[in-house]
């Protein structure tokens, strides 16, 4: 048997010695041992990797891995991923939040990253929930789910963020499933390797306020049909699936969005000529 | 009595929006600063883009100038639209001429009730004679005239603004100075603009706008993120042309929530990073200027301030954001504000932000205005200074990495991206020395003490304030006001009245033992500022120790002070 190279580096380099606070059974433990194993296979020392977040149960993940991070407030993990991909595009920018902080409060930013187009990876482990302030709907919520801020539901209809972030320009859409820990792995290497706005909606079921989340496991399938590059079929797909089809749905060739950085060589004396009399 | 000696004179266009006036302003800004002298223009426009009233006021001056003068020696009406809206920003008075076209409309009320000599510019007969001609390049060419400036001093400012249109407009435009010169005579103008000095100096014309970004660039500012509001909005044009000449870059953002999360994330990134705005965007910013405090990421914010609440009046000048610069942030959260008080100042006050930001790991508020921001002026070349951010940075890190270090100087070496054995998160929560999420009330005091300490600590030198004079009496002031104060003290000055300045360029932290010392010997302060709410005296009155005997002058925007206001302050009481 051919000995294999050794990989560089485990899940454990990339995760701290902090122990998460979410509830027992939470999808995002999943969530972050698919982040930390797909680090892993994608080979970049965990100084090279930045983990950027807003406010909410997803948005703890940076502190729990061993990569630059940065929490946020909320719904700002995209501008903020934003100006460090800018600064620094060697670093590999990886956003993670949730339905509430990234489609609600966060939800002008999420249209912009996905039309700026920036290689930036946005993770959103989405649990039709407010978890972290004791379930409240989200964008993503049934509009008859009974809470105590919306007694009988909010008769509102949830949207499909996956749908927004194709009529946004985003550049590759996949949906995931937080219990399977090895396609989520591959999605989010996918994602990250793929160039520009990479969008993965996770469903990361929350046991505490929505435990009847638990029935995902047997609902969740994978795509029938491979992703396209046609975003108008990925969107009709979409539209008329079951919202449980996991896999890449859309694969974009977009050029990434680069900031004009100009020359460093002109002299600050230059920039005074203008307003010389 | 005669308040002062003419060193100055001042002049305004008026027009409909879309008649050009800002723009024969600038010519002759241009033209009149070409030829020695120094000025100040700016313009006061209605919402319309196109179409409203529009005003260029110039002060055409022999040393520079901060301020405009108590009145106007001359009006250019190329028409009179709505003309009666510029009723209070316009004093006039029985020495100001009215250069006009009586086909285009009746004198305004205002302007005949001052006794204004009015004198007909036939403008609409001259396009008619000449279709190539325009209207408001005959304006100018008349104001040469009654200036005593030759018309061929527009020449090189016409040549240079047009060079992109073509030879035909520039001959188009020249001549039409030529015939507005010829339609007028000399020698009607009461006031006289005296001959320049010879200045050994090199001179700059510039806008307040221009020198905060020209500041920041030279005090290392390297990312910027832009959202567009009036009147901030040229610092950012300004930035994306020069940022790209120097190695930098700025992105537009979707909003303002968005400009300050991603100056955020540029500096935690290692840049340093700006962002500028106005009222309304600074309140969407303030909850990211927290966070800025809380994980120590430098910034710099700067609010060209205008008439508030709300909307208010978006191209006009007020002081009154004072209170959400000084308390807008939820928590105890230290940070830096500093205030220019000139078109040139902003040059260094930009700059010294800049390096403070870096200096101490902290969001630095920078308060200019509309009326320093988006006038133009003629100044002296700004002395370089050595204020360049210097950020601690850790670099080869052995052990343990604590970015929030209780071990050592309160400014804590940080880490940047790519660093190995650097990693910690930079958090909103508050945190350990490691920067992990710590609700723990040890942890929650000790940071707090750090991120004061580290403010207290700073030594901010002479920069904190500009002194002048000495006596008795004291005004103090700030910001823009501080160009009328200087002029309407040395007004007082002259009837013997011995007034001292103290305009402090750094409102945040305050300096109490400065502040004591620079007030030492006064008996009696009076207080000079443009916010209805008199938010700089309820500042003051919070963190200074001042005379018991204090006169507030809290004057709502948008007017701006003159310096007869401020000399009629010092003498009214004592005269009557």
């Amino acid at each position: 048997m051919s000995a294999e190279p050794k990989p560089a580096y485990k899940a454990s380099d990339f995760k701290s010695d902090i122990a998460p606070i979410w509830c027992p059974g939470c999808g995002d433990y999943h969530v972050l041992l698919s982040i930390t194993r797909a680090l892993a296979q994608l080979g970049k020392p965990p100084e090279q990797v930045a983990i950027v977040s807003g406010i909410g149960c997803s948005s703890r993940i940076p502190a729990y891995t061993n990569c630059y991070g940065f929490h946020g407030v909320h719904g700002r993990a995209l501008p903020i991923a934003t100006g460090l991909k800018v600064i620094r595009p060697d670093q590999t920018v990886i956003v993670t939040t949730g339905d509430g902080d990234g489609y609600s409060i966060g939800g002008n930013h999420f249209l912009h990253a996905c039309r700026r187009n920036l290689d930036l990876t946005m993770i959103v482990m989405d649990n039709h929930i407010y978890g972290m302030t004791k379930g409240q709907p989200s964008p993503t919520t049934e509009p008859d789910l009974d809470t105590a801020l919306t007694p009988g539901g909010t008769g509102l209809r949830p949207f499909n963020p996956l749908v927004i972030a194709l009529a946004s320009g985003a550049n590759f859409v996949a949906r995931a499933f937080a219990g399977n820990i090895g396609q989520t792995t591959s999605i989010i290497v996918d994602a990250v390797t793929h160039p520009g706005f990479s969008f993965v909606e996770i469903l990361s079921p929350c046991v505490t306020f929505r435990p009847d989340q638990r029935s995902w496991k047997t609902q969740v399938h994978p795509a029938p049909v491979d992703a396209t590059d046609d975003p108008a079929r990925a969107a009709r797909r979409i539209m008329t699936d079951d919202g449980f089809n996991l896999g890449v749905l859309y694969r974009g060739n977009r050029q990434p969005y680069t900031p004009k950085f100009g020359g460093s060589g002109c002299d600050l004396s230059e920039l005074e000529r203008e307003f010389e009399l | 009595m005669q308040l002062a000696e003419i060193s100055s004179v001042s002049l305004a266009f008026l027009g409909s929006g879309g008649a050009g006036v800002i723009s024969t302003g600038e010519l002759l800004l241009e033209a009149a600063c070409k030829n020695g002298w120094y000025g100040l223009l700016t313009r006061s426009v209605g919402p319309q883009i196109r179409g409203g009233e529009a005003a260029a006021m110039l002060r055409l001056a022999t040393q520079p100038v901060d301020c405009h003068a108590d009145r106007f020696d001359l009006l250019v009406a190329v028409d009179w639209l709505n003309a009666q809206r510029f009723a209070l920003e316009m004093p006039l008075g029985p020495r100001t001429i009215a250069l006009c076209d009586p086909e285009s409309g009746a004198v305004p009320e205002f302007v005949r009730a001052a006794g204004v000599r009015v004198i007909e510019l036939p403008l609409k007969a001259m396009t008619a004679a000449n279709p190539e001609w325009r209207p408001n390049m005959i304006a100018l060419g008349a104001a040469l005239r009654v200036l005593g400036l030759p018309e061929d001093a527009a020449r090189a400012a016409i040549e240079n603004r047009f060079g992109d249109k073509g030879a035909a407009v520039i001959v188009a435009s020249l001549a039409a100075v030529k015939g507005g010169a010829d339609a007028v005579e000399s020698g009607v103008l009461p006031a006289r603009l005296p001959a320049p000095a010879a200045s050994g100096t090199a001179r700059w014309r510039i806008s307040g706008n221009q020198a905060v970004g020209l500041g920041a660039v030279r005090g290392g500012v390297r990312f910027a993120a832009a959202y567009p509001i009036t009147p901030a909005t040229e610092i950012l044009e300004w930035l994306a042309l020069n940022l790209a000449k120097v190695g930098g870059a700025l992105v537009q953002a979707e909003d303002e929530l968005a400009s300050i999360n991603m100056i955020i994330g540029g500096s935690y990134a290692g840049a340093p990073s700006i962002t500028a705005t106005s009222g309304p965007g600074l309140s969407l910013m303030v909850e990211g200027i927290g966070l800025a405090t809380a994980a120590e990421v430098p910034i710099v914010v700067v609010d060209v301030m205008r008439g508030g609440p709300s909307t208010g009046i978006p191209t006009k000048s007020e002081q009154s954001d004072l209170n959400i610069a000084l308390y807008g942030m939820h928590g105890d959260a230290p940070h830096i504000v500093v205030a220019p008080q000139s078109v040139s100042d902003c040059v260094f006050t930009a700059q010294w932000a800049t390096y403070l930001a870096e200096a101490m790991q902290i969001p630095v508020l920078l308060l200019s205005d509309q009326f320093m921001g988006q006038a133009h002026a003629a100044i002296d070349r700004p002395a370089d200074v050595a204020f360049v951010g210097q950020r601690r940075i850790a670099r080869d890190i052995a052990g343990t990495y604590r970015r929030y270090s209780l071990n050592g100087p309160n400014v804590t070496a940080m880490a940047l991206p790519g660093t190995p054995g650097g990693q910690y998160t930079a958090d909103g929560l508050s945190h350990s020395e490691r920067g992990t999420p710590s609700s723990a009330a040890s942890d929650h005091r000790a940071q707090l003490d750090k991120r004061a300490n580290k403010v207290h600590e700073f030594d901010f030198g002479d920069h904190w304030a500009t002194l002048h004079g000495s006596g008795e009496i004291a005004v103090l002031t700030w910001g823009s006001v501080t160009g009328a104060v200087l002029e309407g003290i040395a007004l007082a000055r002259t009837d013997g009245i011995d007034v001292r300045v103290i305009a402090p360029r750094l409102l945040l932290p305050a300096q109490p033992e400065r502040m004591a010392a620079a007030l030492g010997g006064v008996r009696e302060l009076i207080v000079i500022e443009q916010s209805h709410g008199a938010q700089f005296y309820r500042y003051l009155r919070a963190h200074y120790h001042l005379p018991r005997n204090v006169r507030v002058v809290n004057s709502a925007g948008p007017l701006p002070l003159r310096p007869g206001d401020i000399y009629r302050e010092l003498t009214a009481e004592r005269a009557a």
